[in-house]
């Protein structure tokens, strides 16, 4: 390559000749190299920039690419995974605290038709009409033959119904796979677990979505693909579930009741060990919801949780508990009970127009259950702190528990606290609260005054609650309750061997107009057991009981409510493993059931 | 030298193609008996939970119920009384076996003790 030099002799000479200065030349010359030298290596850069530039452009429309194909193409799993990779059932299984099976999911099949492929629709028709009698022949074979190319038929199989469709043998009847919810000890407990039923349906799989209870509360739970091996663990216990509703129902019918209820709670937890509510359901098969029949007498109401009651007199030793935190009263106090009692301008009568003089010692009040002492503790307390009181123990707020319909169950109190609201309440009239608030407040007596949650969820770490009452009142309130089994309204509950404590309430149901009726009533027991070392309480509800033995009808909670309870403790404490505390049974009678029973097929 | 190594070079290629396509159809055919363990897994997964499902509904506390009192002169279940609980102390101690004497004794003899425990040992044999 030629190089102009900078100063060429020639040209300076020629410029020296004519008096110019001669370093403009080479200035000048400088300036042409330089610029040469600039648009070779911008040239160069420019080449480079692109290079880059394709290059990026090749990497990202391969990514692009990549991922286009990725969200285009049907996921699949890598077949190289090793092991649990595999899908497993799609919604949790629920099983009681001791591992048995409330409810589970079965692999069925769903029958859906193409009508385009289908070869004789008339005679497929009137066969599936044979098969299922739910459908109608007619209404079939229009469905088939009125131009669709899709139809759902069924949402569920059976093995046998499944067997019958493949004989007909049309090629435009087709089966999906589907995933059911079976719930398989029936109505047992049915109304914990609401129920489940098809949401988003496909072909291949349809979505199962809580409805009710348990199911629906803990929906996302029992949805999450994290968690659908590991299965959802009640505190529920079957056994004790079945000996419940079994006792309350045969209770229920001798009593003539519409309904019955009963909650058995672990004191110390919360946790709720059985909850029965009768008339129950299928879950496998949800009733619907009849415009004749009142919501609250639907099989489907859950009388333990949903339905809000006057309680009655089980809410007299909320006001004695407090009386005595505050020290304004022992058990010992005389408190009036003179009749006749008007606050007001409002009569307070006693069951029975009963008069018990004019005072009664505090146990005394709760024992044989005085509305005009219990008013009067009341009137000491004051408003204020009784509502205070009773939110404390959550009386005042909706039932917290993993089911759905707890939410709704709002408690019904005045607006306006007044004074004769004080009186009324402390002897449970004028205010309506869920059973399971009840049995909260009852088992934060029974523990030493620790507030308890219930939950339905059974975990081995318990953090104890705030305390609302102090140790000293929650015992002597116990004690105080155990005097009402052995000498007082509830002596039928005095269950040998298990020192039952407990109070007796009941209220008569509040016309739909306004007023109350003099023949319907709803019966309440709130127990609490052993009373020594309490562990449990069961509370006990009958609606519109009535006991029809003696003379003339009965239907105070000592004669309905509370025999029933008695049953069911005798029945459920020895399954809670609870040893009766007997003393001096004969020890014939323990040898005697303890010998092994001869077999007598054996014998023969 | 070079042809013997451009040959050597040559053969070892022929055999790494040799090996990658074996190891070709063993990786594929591993992949499919692993995706048929797998579906195995899934239905005997699937078979289990319906085995679960059967039993469970088989052990529903109605129908043992229903059961027991089918069988009742057979089994003579009952529901459990809060009196067949107790503690150790209150079960009455076996009794002691009785005695049993086999063989002759002879009451008129004239051994040094009379005593009958010494004659008899603990499984009734007579001691001489």
């Amino acid at each position: 390559m030629s190089r102009i030099p900078l100063r060429p002799l020639a040209r300076i000479l020629d410029a020296r000749a004519k008096g110019e200065n001669p370093d403009m030349i080479e200035k000048e010359n400088l300036a042409i190299r330089h610029e040469e030298m600039r648009d070779k290596s911008r040239a160069r850069a420019e080449r480079r920039l692109m290079i880059l530039a394709l290059s990026f452009f090749i990497a990202f429309s391969v990514i692009g690419a990549r991922m286009g194909t990725l969200a285009a193409s049907e996921p699949t799993e890598p077949r190289a995974a090793a092991g649990g990779s595999e899908i497993t059932a799609q919604r949790s299984d629920i099983l009681d605290r001791n591992g048995r099976i409330l409810a589970t999911n079965m692999m069925t099949h769903s029958l859906y038709a193409q009508p385009n492929d289908m070869v004789d629709p008339v005679h497929a028709a009137t066969e599936l009409a044979a098969i299922f009698p739910e459908l109608d022949a007619k209404a079939l074979e229009r469905r088939f033959t009125d131009g669709r190319s899709f139809l759902w038929v069924r949402k569920v199989l059976s093995p046998e119904q499944m067997q019958q469709v493949h004989e007909i043998g049309d090629p435009g009847l087709y089966f999906g796979p589907r995933e059911m919810r079976l719930y398989p000890n029936g109505n047992l407990a049915s109304h914990i677990l609401g129920g489940a039923a098809f949401g988003a349906e496909g072909v291949d799989s349809a979505e199962v979505i809580g409805t009710a209870g348990i199911e629906k509360q803990l929906d996302t739970r029992l949805r999450d693909p994290a968690q659908s091996a590991n299965p959802l663990t009640l505190s529920i216990d079957l056994t004790l579930q079945a000996n419940v509703e079994e006792v309350l129902a045969t209770g229920m019918h001798t009593l003539q009741a519409k309904g019955a209820a009963a909650i058995l709670m672990d004191v110390k937890t919360g946790e709720v060990l059985a909850l029965a509510s009768l008339p129950n359901f299928d879950p496998n098969d949800r009733p619907g919801i009849s415009p004749t029949v009142d919501p609250s007498d639907n099989p489907l109401f859950n009388r333990a949780v949903q339905g809000v009651y006057e309680l009655g007199s089980t809410f007299k030793i909320f006001a004695v508990a407090q009386a005595m935190d505050l020290g304004l009263i022992t058990p010992d106090t005389q408190i009036d009970t003179k009749q006749p009692f008007v606050y007001d301008g409002f009569p307070v009568h006693e069951f029975d127009n009963h008069n018990y003089g004019p005072t009664k010692s505090v146990s005394d009040v709760i024992a044989v259950s005085s509305n005009i002492g219990a008013a009067h503790i009341g009137l000491m307390i004051g408003g204020v702190r009784q509502q205070a009181f009773l939110k404390a123990m959550g009386l005042l707020d909706p039932p917290q528990i993993e089911l759905f319909e707890a939410a709704s169950a709002r408690p019904l109190v005045q607006k306006n606290w007044s004074g004769l609201v004080t009186v009324t309440v402390s002897y449970g009239h004028g205010i309506s609260t869920s059973l399971l608030n009840l049995a909260a407040a009852y088992s934060t007596l029974a523990n030493g005054g620790l507030k308890v949650t219930p939950t339905l969820i059974h975990s081995d770490r318990h953090t104890p609650g705030p305390r609302v009452v102090t140790e000293k009142t929650a015992l002597a309130c116990v004690l105080m309750m155990r005097k009402v089994v052995t000498d007082g309204t509830a002596t039928f509950a005095d269950v040998p061997g298990y020192e039952v404590a407990g109070k007796t309430g009941t209220a008569d149901k509040p016309r739909k107009g306004g007023g109350y009726y003099s023949d319907k009533v709803i019966n309440t027991f709130a127990s609490v057991f052993p009373a020594n070392d309490p562990k449990y309480v069961l509370v006990v509800t009958l609606d519109e009981p009535v006991e029809t033995a003696g003379l003339k009808p009965r239907r105070t909670a000592g004669y309905t409510a509370v025999p029933v309870a008695g049953e069911i403790i005798r029945r459920v404490g020895p399954l809670l493993g609870l040893r009766p505390q007997v003393d001096g049974i004969p020890v014939s009678t323990v040898a005697a059931i303890n010998a092994p029973v001869k077999d007598p097929v054996a014998q023969e | 030298m070079r042809p013997v190594l451009y040959m050597l070079s040559f053969i070892a290629v022929l055999g790494l193609a040799f090996w990658a396509y074996r190891e070709n159809y063993a990786t594929q055919h591993q992949l499919k008996q692993m995706a048929a363990v797998q579906d195995e897994i899934a239905a005997l997964r699937d078979e289990i939970a319906m085995q679960k499902a059967e039993w469970a509904y088989l052990n529903r506390p109605d129908r043992l119920r229903d059961l027991a009192a089918m069988n009742f002169d057979r089994l003579g279940l009952m529901p459990i009384e809060p009196l067949q609980l107790g503690s150790a102390e209150q079960v009455a101690m076996p009794p002691p076996p009785a005695l049993v004497i086999k063989g002759t004794v002879d009451t008129a003899g004239s051994l040094p003790s009379p005593d009958i425990t010494a004659m008899t040992g603990a499984d009734g044999e007579q001691i001489p």
